[in-house]
């Protein structure tokens, strides 16, 4: 496609975060995508055999998180890519961070199920990621969070 | 087969009871996960929790789901192009601690695949337009379209 060679890495832990990574594939798909998540065997099952796993974790588990930093930190030094992309949560965060080190432009989509307010991470985003969008256009500023709609 | 679900951690006995009473006039066989929920359904095939595997294999399955507001089951009634019927739970009526479920509704009501039933009151008709749902996987709504571009600018690094 147009920009079919611009290297991406899009991360998101399990279950809802994975899903709504998936409802956006129509567009990944036009890049060199690459996938990170929590649960391969879920990717698997969506026909993405080659995605790298990285470990679950949570601001209640300094540990797992520490561990996760360091698998998210290598698995960007594998890809290199130009793009990290994120709809969460925590190991999604940590690619977003890594790929701040080595000088990917960053974007965190924050879960469509924080209709209320930003996840955790997803303020955490606003300062370490380039974008920060909310799905919920009541929840959207001029800068950050911005609102472009929703995988909905 | 209609697919009934409240989740797992909380009860909606008002949504399970009226899906229970309205079961032997739908012609379809009814499968509920009642969650946390007190009532015992007479009429439908209920199951206080399903395991994930099992939901998503019956949610392949169905031809509509009826659902409360939970985005959970609105993601995943989307990734196999099922129509939804929501309805909110009700902060007033002790089923959830507050309305988000309400601006939830209000928010999606409209899209592609998305029915609201703002009560009980209002299944019969949503379940009869839901069941008349012609397949909508191809249909992206506005919001969708505009999330996509949105991406692919920032992914090429274009004026948002």
């Amino acid at each position: 496609m147009k920009s079919g060679s611009t290297r991406v890495l899009a991360a998101a832990s399990g279950g809802g975060h994975w899903e709504q990574l998936m409802l956006l594939r129509a567009t990944l798909d036009n890049y060199d995508i690459r996938f990170a998540t929590t649960e391969p065997a879920v990717a698997a099952q969506h026909g993405i055999e080659s995605a790298d796993r990285l470990p679950d974790c949570n601001q209640n588990k300094p540990l797992q998180s520490a561990l996760c930093g360091l698998v998210a930190l290598w698995i960007v030094l594998k890809h290199r890519p130009q793009v990290v992309i994120s709809t969460g949560a925590a190991p999604g965060f940590f690619c977003i961070l890594a790929g701040r080190l080595i000088g990917a432009r960053t974007l965190w989509i924050d879960s469509v199920a924080n209709g209320e307010q930003l996840s955790l991470c997803g303020k955490l985003s606003q300062r370490w990621a380039h974008e920060c969008w909310t799905q919920w256009e009541h929840l959207g500023t001029d800068a950050r969070p911005r609102y472009f709609g929703a995988v909905l | 087969m209609i697919l009934v679900t409240v989740g797992m951690q909380l009860g909606f006995d008002r949504l399970i009871a009226a899906m229970d009473t309205l079961a032997p006039t739908l012609g379809l066989p009814v499968i509920a996960q009642t969650g946390k929920g007190r009532y015992t359904p007479q009429h439908m095939d209920a199951q206080a929790k399903i395991a994930p595997a099992e939901f998503e294999r019956l949610v392949q399955q169905s031809r509509l789901i009826v659902s409360h507001a939970g985005i959970g089951t609105v993601l995943t009634a989307a990734r196999f192009a099922k129509p939804i019927i929501l309805v909110p739970r009700r902060a007033a009526l002790g089923e959830h601690r507050n309305d988000h479920q309400l601006a939830t509704v209000n928010q999606l009501s409209g899209r592609p695949g998305i029915l609201v039933a703002m009560d009980e009151a209002a299944l019969p008709a949503r379940i009869a337009e839901g069941l008349a749902v012609k397949d909508w996987s191809a249909v992206q709504s506005s919001t969708a379209r505009q999330l996509h571009r949105a991406l692919a600018a920032f992914i090429e690094n274009r004026p948002l």
